[in-house]
């Protein structure tokens, strides 16, 4: 094929038509309070990790719903269990216990 | 003494104010422009917070009316300041003299079509909340003929936020108040009527004010599933197999979306009414920058207009739920009655 | 889609286009991409239909690619206008017309900045005094050429030796139209049928037998947005643009498109090429392109014009399999013969677009 110096550019565009609803559907069976969050952020700014590494529950809740698995787990990848968010959460979600949980059902280690 | 009160408008707020007037024993004469009582009220379905049937509360609202004199299918013609008392003339060709006039003429709905991106009227699958609740209203009448709009089973719902509402583009800046509260209530709705599909609501901000609104917005979200993105869809176009596709921004990644869905659901907001308006330059009523009337102040006096004599309850100042249209009417009512101890 | 919709929108978004006595202005880069269309026009407007058409070769460019580069500043761009304004003041003509949409989206843009900053008209006016010594005139009205194709399009029809129509089958052509984005989403009002259901090409379409589709993308922008395409490491973003609509116009089979910009047709003609040499795929019938002309090319055609006088083998995708499918009639020997006879050469052959 031709080389013309420059190619298509790859969209940024989250396509829903994509999105995974069946593994989200197991995530939401194991924890219905996923569906809660209204992201405020409070999770992202308190968490430990959070300055230093692009840990987020918010984020990973949205990337998850938005079919974005990948960029989801790098979310949490940086989760150190203490517990912060769950404290803050006006929504009342187990955030520590939902970063177990979404490591369980996405196959992070 | 002449106890004739005239309220324009067969709504919820005139309908309220019409009985509460009627009860402390003044005359009044109910002018309504169509030909039935109710308003929007007589179209809706069903009321958020809780799901009350609106015909309960339209049914309540026409009990308490007895005594009053109403006429339907007819519009005010002209209004004018005798001494201290106005002289109305109706299209039915009747005149009343009356020392207060009660302005109750409401709102209309944003006509969604002016959103021309969105595509209502030229899309096959675009309709608005006022449809959807014609469509709710509809199932029990066996009669009645299916909206074609509507899918038999959508498998994917959207519902678009402040149409007409926050955009000056299309000349109206102001929020709606009601169409948050009224897209979740009914995005609950058509989970329940289509439980398989995934509903979608496109909005900037969720005004989930009121008491019980924001558990609404929770049990949407654990309850009914229902995807909430922040963000206000952009562009709306139909593909081949006469779905729509819609963009937007998920405001909260900072990505463009797009989703294909079966039906899309459109928030009319509120404008103030063209016929009530019509009412208004009569007598030189002053409307604001939104387009609604201006009341003499903006909290001690909102049923006071700047003429004496000339009143307000409901949507005609601006939008309003229903339990503060309610209260306006029974505020209007007082203000009314004081107002007439001067001609004692 | 509800037709009946679409009319009320077209019907809020009519201009009135005066019927005749028209000063004309070249693009200048649609001379050299599609070199026969504004000769058409004029021949179509002049001779055929009898109008009064005038045209100087005193005018310039608008300056609007310099300006949209921003390689030269606002007021360097009005006053460039401001002095083909003053030369159709000076030739006697009141009216209007550029064949670039580039030209009329900034003509547009310049009239109403006048108009809201009348400070600034006046310091034009001085600029242009001092360096063209002309007489400041604005046009009391203001045309694209494909108003005025739409304006006369019952005219052409009623003089049109072929329709778009398939002729093996009877068949309506299943046409894209593509409106350049500075027609009409900048100035609403300004465009026949506004900006989301622009009615002029569509108009053309439907009264010379075609069907217009509406496909998801057809409101996208083609991809030029000039300094996309003019830097080679932007470049990229405006071929995936293209790629884009034809991803989204592909399902639809389109038998063709027509454009009423310079730059849309020019890449929506090339990007054909280029998108078939990286990713091996191809959107026409059995590995051609989809043909794109210009307003003025479809009105030639269904006039009954030599397509080689329209100059339509200077497109990079093949007109052949479109002019065979309407029945016009062509000669393979002279596609590449120029005046005279002389030869052009032979363009070479790309590896996978047929």
């Amino acid at each position: 094929m031709a080389d013309f110096g420059y190619s298509l550019t790859p969209s940024s565009r989250i396509d829903l038509n994509k999105a995974d609803r069946e593994t989200f559907g197991k995530l939401v069976k194991l924890e219905p309070d996923v569906l809660k969050c209204m992201a405020c952020g409070s999770c992202t700014a308190s968490c430990t990790a959070g300055v230093y590494t692009r840990t987020s529950i918010r984020s990973a809740i949205l990337y998850l719903q938005n079919g974005r698995e990948k960029e989801a787990l790098e979310f949490i990848k940086g989760c150190m269990l203490c517990g912060k968010c769950t404290i803050v959460c006006p929504r009342a979600i187990n955030t520590r216990q939902l970063v177990l949980s979404i490591c369980k059902i996405y196959n992070l280690k | 003494m002449n106890k004739n009160v005239i309220v324009i408008g067969g709504g919820p707020a005139g309908l309220e104010a019409s009985a509460q007037l009627q009860n402390m024993g003044y005359n009044v004469i109910l002018v309504e422009r169509t030909h039935e009582l109710g308003g929007h009220l007589a179209k809706w379905d069903r009321l958020f917070p809780d799901g009350v049937p609106a015909k309960s509360v339209l049914d309540s609202l026409l009990a308490n009316i007895g005594g009053v004199k109403y006429f339907l299918g007819t519009e005010v013609q002209s209004v004018n300041l005798l001494e201290k008392s106005y002289n109305v003339i109706l299209s039915n060709g009747i005149t009343i003299l009356a020392n207060a006039v009660l302005i109750a003429s409401g709102f209309d709905l944003f006509p969604a079509e002016k959103k021309e991106e969105y595509g209502y009227g030229i899309y096959d699958h675009v309709i608005t909340n006022a449809d959807l609740e014609s469509f709710f209203a509809s199932r029990k009448d066996k009669q009645a003929v299916p909206d074609p709009r509507i899918p038999l089973q959508p498998q994917k719902i959207g519902f678009v936020h402040c149409v007409g509402s926050r955009d000056e583009k299309i000349g109206n800046r102001h929020c709606s108040k009601v169409c948050c509260a009224t897209a979740v209530k009914q995005a609950c709705e058509i989970k329940e009527e289509f439980p398989q599909a995934d509903v979608y609501c496109f909005y900037m901000d969720l005004r989930m004010f009121g008491r019980n609104y924001e558990d609404l917005y929770l049990k949407a979200q654990k309850d009914y599933g229902i995807r909430f993105i922040r963000g206000r869809v952009s562009e709306v176009a139909e593909d081949i197999d006469k779905k729509l596709v819609v963009k937007a921004e998920d405001t909260l990644s900072g990505k463009p979306v797009k989703v294909t869905l079966d039906l899309l659901v459109l928030m009319a907001g509120m404008k103030n009414s063209g016929a009530g308006q019509q009412v208004g330059s009569m007598i030189s009523l002053e409307t604001a920058e939104d387009g609604f009337f201006s009341c003499r102040d903006s909290v001690y006096s909102l049923q006071k207009s700047n003429k004496n004599g000339i009143f307000f309850a409901g949507a005609c100042t601006g939008p309003k739920t229903l339990p503060d249209t309610l209260h306006e009417a029974r505020a209007a009512a007082l203000t009314v009655h004081n107002y007439m101890k001067n001609f004692e | 889609m509800i037709y009946e919709g679409k009319r009320k929108i077209w019907s809020d978004y009519q201009k009135e286009i005066p019927d005749d006595h028209y000063f004309y202005v070249r693009s200048c880069i649609r001379q050299s991409f599609f070199p026969a269309s504004e000769r058409t026009f004029l021949d179509i407007v002049k001779n055929k239909l009898q109008k009064d058409f005038f045209e100087t070769e005193h005018h310039t460019t608008c300056g609007g690619i310099a300006y949209h580069s921003d390689a030269i500043p606002q007021e360097t761009v009005m006053t460039i206008i401001a002095r083909q304004f003053a030369l159709m003041h000076k030739y006697g003509y009141e009216n209007y017309v550029c064949s670039c949409i580039t030209s009329f989206g900034l003509y547009t843009e310049t009239l109403e900045t006048w108009r809201e900053f009348p400070e600034l008209e006046a310091k034009i006016k001085q600029i242009l005094w001092d360096t063209c010594k002309l007489e400041f005139s604005k046009p009391a009205y203001l045309a694209h050429a494909s108003d005025i194709i739409y304006k006369y399009r019952n005219l052409i029809a009623a003089r049109a030796k072929y329709k778009l129509i398939d002729k093996t089958t009877g068949r309506p052509l299943r046409v894209v139209e593509h409106i350049g984005c500075h027609y009409s989403k900048m100035f609403p009002s300004k465009g026949v049928g506004g900006a989301e259901y622009p009615y002029v090409l569509t108009g053309m379409i439907e009264a010379w037998g075609g069907e217009v589709i509406d496909y998801p993308e057809r409101r996208h922008c083609c991809g030029f947005g000039f300094r996309q395409y003019l830097v080679r490491s932007n470049r990229g973003y405006s071929l995936s643009n293209t790629h884009k609509k034809f991803e989204s116009m592909e399902p639809y089979k389109p038998d063709m498109i027509i454009t009423n910009c310079p730059g849309c047709p020019y890449f929506l003609d090339r990007w054909q090429y280029v998108i078939s040499e990286m990713e091996g795929k191809t959107y026409g019938e059995n590995g051609h392109g989809i043909p794109v002309f210009t307003y003025e090319e479809v009105a030639g055609l269904v006039m009954g014009y030599d397509p080689w006088d329209l100059g339509l083998q200077t497109h990079q995708v093949g007109v052949e399999p479109l002019l065979d499918k309407i029945g016009i009639p062509y000669d393979p020997e002279t596609k590449y013969k120029g005046p005279g006879n002389k030869d052009l050469g032979q363009p070479e052959r790309p590896s996978c677009l047929k």
